[in-house]
């Protein structure tokens, strides 16, 4: 099991373009909004938590399609389909690798995507406390989506499509709580409770689905 | 044993023929039923009173309430048979989740439509991003998301079995929608219905709207049912072109 996290963990950092790829397109979508609404950095600093929010989700569905392709690609995942460990385990940690290697830098590099919105400490790190407990759940449920489109020559665009609509409450919990950080009356810790049972809920739900639609996917 | 009955009488059903059979004589039967129920339905919806607030636009109701509920229940049918495909390999719940999507997304696409334009005079907007209104706008999208990897796939078997998974997990979305309205203080009106302590909507709306309710809820499974059977067909016609073309290879080889 640690050799399978620690493989795809090296996989995805040195093969071209995994990990690094993201957060730059993390960067460039965070960098086309004041082009779109303009520099006002008051209003910047307004809906800054919400874009860099949507930023992350966007960029953690980017690199989605390669989870389990590769893999298929070069035959191993007939391999781990094989083995005798369950194959939740193996999903669940092919998962963790790829949160590892694709979520955690869009947590790293949102800070600094905070200070050009214009943000103050406060909701910076409220915005990157959230990403940290929410994109875990992004990657679960986005799991069971390269699952069922493994199969799919040109399954990224479907990985997307079927991803989104239910990220949805993991985005609206985390900008709330991000928000709440930061405006008084509203408390924080409500809606950052719910988004850590989000994630618990589809750190269950999650590899339990991808691993249902990898043996039916496998011919 | 009334019970384990039931369950042959179902599984028999596993059988297309007997099922095709059992469609046949049934279809004319329900299509009646649900023109003469709608007949009614619209009659009395017609001829009621409008409500002193509404006015005329209290009508829109009784098109856009049996359209939600349906949107819902036709989710429910489709998780069911999800069930069906995955567990029991039940040949006719491929069928029957991969026809129902595309009604589903219909039904789901009246309630927002008649909703939006009841909001319009009502609320004095076209569209807020309130929970009830999101969360069946984000069911919307996961029918035709469903449908798009239903075509995506050539395989029906393996579609089937795919989208199932996919049905199952998106199922987290109905008790969202259901209890929206009392989770979050919302603009969207609670549930007026179906209640504990009875329905609080008054007895001159409630009767159109039960009748149209059953009407839709009717319309429904038969326009299910005539698509099963159609998609049958349909996977029968393939099947025997597949041998004709293979057959046609043959015929030349032999002569030859």
């Amino acid at each position: 099991m640690t050799a399978l996290l620690l493989r795809d963990l090296k996989l995805s950092i040195r093969s071209g373009g995994g990990a690094l790829i993201g957060v730059l397109f993390f960067m460039t979508v965070v960098a086309v909004i004041p082009f779109g609404v303009g520099p006002d950095l008051n209003l910047l600093s307004r809906i800054g938590p919400a874009i860099v929010w949507i930023g992350a989700l966007l960029s953690a569905l980017l690199g989605l399609d390669r989870m389990f392709q590769t893999d298929r690609e070069d035959g191993s995942l007939d391999l781990l389909l094989m083995q005798e460990h369950p194959l939740v385990l193996t999903v669940l940690i092919k998962c963790l690798a790829h949160w590892l290697g694709n979520g955690l830098p869009l947590v790293i590099a949102s800070p600094l995507l905070g200070l050009f919105m214009n943000m103050s400490e406060v909701a910076i790190g409220a915005t990157m406390l959230t990403l940290l407990v929410g994109t875990p759940a992004l990657t679960f449920i986005g799991a069971v989506g390269a699952a069922v489109a493994v199969a799919l020559p040109r399954g990224g665009l479907l990985v997307s499509i079927l991803v989104l609509p239910l990220a949805i409450p993991v985005l609206i919990f985390g900008v709330s709580a991000s928000y709440a950080a930061v405006e008084d009356p509203a408390p924080f810790m409500p809606p950052f409770l719910i988004l850590v049972a989000i994630t618990m809920f589809f750190a269950v739900i999650g590899p339990i689905g991808a691993a249902l639609a990898l043996r039916n996917t496998a011919d | 044993m009334p019970e384990s009955l039931a369950i042959t009488k179902f599984s028999d059903l596993a059988n297309p023929t007997r099922f095709l059979g059992l469609a046949a004589r049934i279809l004319p039967w329900m299509a009646g039923i649900t023109a003469i129920l709608f007949a009614l339905g619209l009659y009395l919806t017609f001829s009621s009173e409008g409500d002193y607030q509404q006015g005329m636009t209290v009508r829109i109701m009784y098109v856009h309430v049996p359209a939600a509920w349906l949107s819902m229940m036709c989710y429910s049918v489709m998780a069911v048979s999800a069930i069906g495909t995955l567990v029991w390999r039940h040949p006719l719940a491929d069928v029957s989740h991969k026809t129902a999507a595309p009604i589903g997304a219909a039904f789901t696409l009246i309630a927002l439509a008649t909703g939006s334009l009841w909001g319009k005079p009502m609320w004095g907007t076209w569209w807020v991003w309130d929970a009830r209104l999101t969360s069946v706008f984000v069911l919307f999208l996961m029918y035709l998301g469903l449908i798009a990897l239903n075509r995506a796939m050539d395989d029906p078997g393996k579609a089937a079995r795919v989208s199932a998974v996919l049905i199952l997990v998106g199922f987290v979305n109905i008790p969202i929608i259901k209890f929206s309205v009392d989770w979050w203080n919302t603009l969207h009106q609670p549930a007026s219905v179906i209640r504990v302590d009875g329905p609080t909507i008054d007895k001159e709306f409630l009767w159109p709207l039960l009748i149209m309710a059953i009407a839709f809820t009717l319309l429904f499974f038969t326009l299910h049912i005539a698509a099963m059977r159609n998609e049958i067909w349909r996977r029968r016609v393939s099947a025997q072109r597949r041998m004709a073309a293979r057959m046609a290879g043959q015929t030349p080889a032999k002569e030859a």
